[in-house]
């Protein structure tokens, strides 16, 4: 990919020095001012999207979202079936487009990989939480042998979590460092890599101007991707820490030219809320993130919203739950 | 003049509003349309201009439809669910709480129909009555629609009547209060979940009818409430693909026609309606029935 051409590091002053760098960077990023921000995210879900404008973010929307199940109770067989109705969502109807990814436990990757094939999947990327997900308190190097594990088992994308403990207690630098040290795990034996994902857990991080640092912090560190939250906790995605994660994505590109993709997760459950998002993308960022490749969601029951505001804009008929899947 | 000191109170004009998964809602829309007493009703062209204003209802949307489904169906689980012996005392709780709002309604029916004072006093009071008597049918339908059947075989073959689902119903336009109790106590009193669609010209006894059920135990979301233009709301309720079943009285023929066509989609229940109903007459279990499927269940008996 283009965008590792450079080291992002390389363009900003050496922040990872010392921890006292590091800190002194972070700290140096102007504060968030939250009731703009709030204000300005929730003036951006005014917008009304409709007929073929509406076609077209449900579709693009469908083709973003990350189909997971992060439960203790997942079987092969629960995500064998979400393998197959993320390639084909819709049975009835060929042209809604897969999804971008599904997204389960290390252990089910193989699962995945193999049910992903035989649906015919050959777009649909798997990706695993590794790291200790979704508290992320274990020794690194069980973190690190549980990303090298669900890489080697075919993982395309890792998602990660900080330590939130080690950040909110400013030792910043250890958390650079654990997410170098988890990109370098995700290397294969071919020399290609499993793409990143960091989650910081939003509703962790306690205010805005955490998660901003927390943004900076984790690109300057290689990630790939930045995702809100893991959806275990309850806050979860909220427009207004999107919108702070998508402003430090901006911004970062124009400071270093290294595009960074961007994840909301949990919490967006209707095509409405969706929509909303994919109108504060486009407003922040602009064209440039409005695919698969730079912005997802992390969401299961979304889908069955999309496919049924799909069915009522083909037909003009409202839609039920009785029409997509069970899951 | 008036004395120094002395003020006229003004009065406090109540604001109706939809009643929707136990909640009050303005109209999403924003839209509200004038309600005007009986004499609008025969006034030329059906317009607003021929009665007395009496307030402004909300017009209800295509998009408070479907909210109103989504209500209708999270409520289905726990009202079918629940004992005909308790959905029995939830009704007649219903019944105790109009009981104590006859004066209210009665006035607001006299509006709305043009009817003498004691007139309207005796409409509540047969609807009130009928809501009692639809409360004590819930636990005995069973009986009289399902039962033992004889097989030729070693089996019990039991039927069990069970409700529907969502339904949609049309109150009649003629009869704002009596004939909306009609209707929609037996759909609730079989277990169903409700999204009534108010008499157009005459929906206020209809909205007052919310707060009676929001303070009776009924839980959010069994029965929803619109006012505004039947054809308007009736139209995206008949297409939608989540309503088991649409009660057709308050629709003209040409609207009912429509509407039944529409229906056919996801073979939703259909009644048809009836020309010049007496809504005093006892109206028997018909009403009941229409919105009841009858499951039956084999088992061996055991030698």
């Amino acid at each position: 990919m283009s965008s590792e051409v450079v080291p992002p590091s390389t363009l900003l002053p050496d922040v990872s020095s010392s921890p006292r760098a590091l800190r002194s960077y972070l700290h140096g990023l102007p504060g968030v001012d939250a009731v703009g921000l709030e204000a300005r995210a929730a003036a951006l879900g005014t917008r009304s999207i409709k007929t073929t404008a509406k076609a077209y973010a449900i579709d693009l929307a469908i083709s973003m979202i990350d189909l997971t199940t992060l439960e203790g109770a997942d079987t092969a067989g629960k995500v064998r079936a979400l393998c197959a109705k993320g390639v084909r969502p819709d049975p009835a109807d060929r042209s809604v487009p897969p999804v971008a990814a599904i997204c389960v436990y290390g252990d089910m990757v193989a699962v995945a990989k193999e049910a992903v094939a035989a649906a015919g999947g050959t777009d649909v990327h798997v990706a695993a939480v590794a790291t200790a997900f979704p508290s992320g308190r274990a020794a690194r190097s069980v973190k690190l042998a549980d990303t090298a594990e669900a890489v080697a088992a075919g993982a395309d994308e890792i998602d990660m979590v900080i330590d939130r403990g080690a950040f909110l207690s400013g030792r910043y630098l250890d958390v650079f460092e654990e997410i170098q040290a988890v990109k370098a795990a995700c290397t294969r034996e071919d020399g290609s890599r499993a793409h990143l994902k960091v989650i910081f857990e939003n509703g962790e991080l306690s205010t805005y101007d955490n998660i901003r640092r927390c943004s900076w912090l984790a690109m300057l560190a290689g990630a790939d991707f930045i995702k809100t939250s893991t959806g275990k906790v309850g806050v979860n995605a909220t427009p207004a820490n999107t919108l702070v994660m998508l402003e430090a994505v901006r911004d970062f590109r124009r400071a270093t030219g290294v595009q960074i993709g961007v994840k909301p997760a949990g919490g967006i459950r209707t095509a409405k809320d969706a929509v909303k998002y994919l109108v504060m993308v486009n407003e922040t960022l602009g064209d440039d993130w409005l695919s698969p490749e730079w912005f997802r969601f992390g969401a299961s029951s979304l889908l069955n919203d999309l496919l049924m505001q799909r069915q009522k804009l083909s037909t003009g008929r409202y839609s039920g739950p009785d029409y997509v899947t069970v899951d | 003049m008036k004395a120094p000191g002395t003020t006229t109170r003004l009065s406090v004009q109540k604001t109706y509003k939809l009643y929707v998964g136990g909640k009050f809602p303005r109209s999403e829309s924003g839209r509200v349309y004038e309600v005007t007493d009986s004499r609008g009703a025969k006034g030329s062209g059906g317009g607003q201009d021929g009665g007395a204003w009496l307030a402004n209802a909300p017009l209800a949307s295509r998009k408070d439809a479907r909210d109103a489904v989504v209500a209708a169906r999270k409520a289905v689980a726990g009202w079918s669910g629940a004992t005909a012996y308790n959905r029995g005392q939830v009704l007649y709780r219903v019944a105790e709480m109009l009981e104590g709002r006859r004066e209210q309604f009665a006035r607001e029916v006299a509006d709305a129909e043009g009817l003498s004072k004691a007139k309207s006093a005796a409409v509540v009071d047969a609807a009130v009555d009928r809501w009692v008597w639809y409360a004590g049918w819930t636990d005995k339908i069973a009986q009289v629609v399902g039962g033992a059947n004889p097989v030729a075989g070693p089996y019990f073959n039991l039927s069990t009547p069970e409700p529907t689902g969502v339904v949609a119903v049309l109150a009649p336009q003629d009869s704002s209060f009596l004939g909306l109790v009609s209707v929609l106590a037996p759909v609730i009193a079989t277990g169903n979940t409700a999204v009534v669609v108010a008499a157009e010209r005459a929906p206020l006894p209809a909205l007052s009818l919310g707060e009676v059920l929001a303070t009776s135990d009924v839980p959010g979301g069994v029965v929803n409430l619109l006012s505004g233009r039947t054809a308007e709301i009736a139209t995206p309720l008949a297409a939608h693909q989540d309503v088991n079943g649409i009660d057709l009285t308050g629709a003209g023929p040409e609207l009912a026609a429509e509407l039944e066509a529409a229906a056919a989609d996801n073979l939703k229940r259909v009644r048809r309606p009836a020309l010049g109903e007496d809504w005093t007459a006892d109206p028997g279990t018909s009403r009941l029935t229409a919105w009841l499927e009858t499951k039956t269940v084999w088992h061996p008996i055991g030698v």
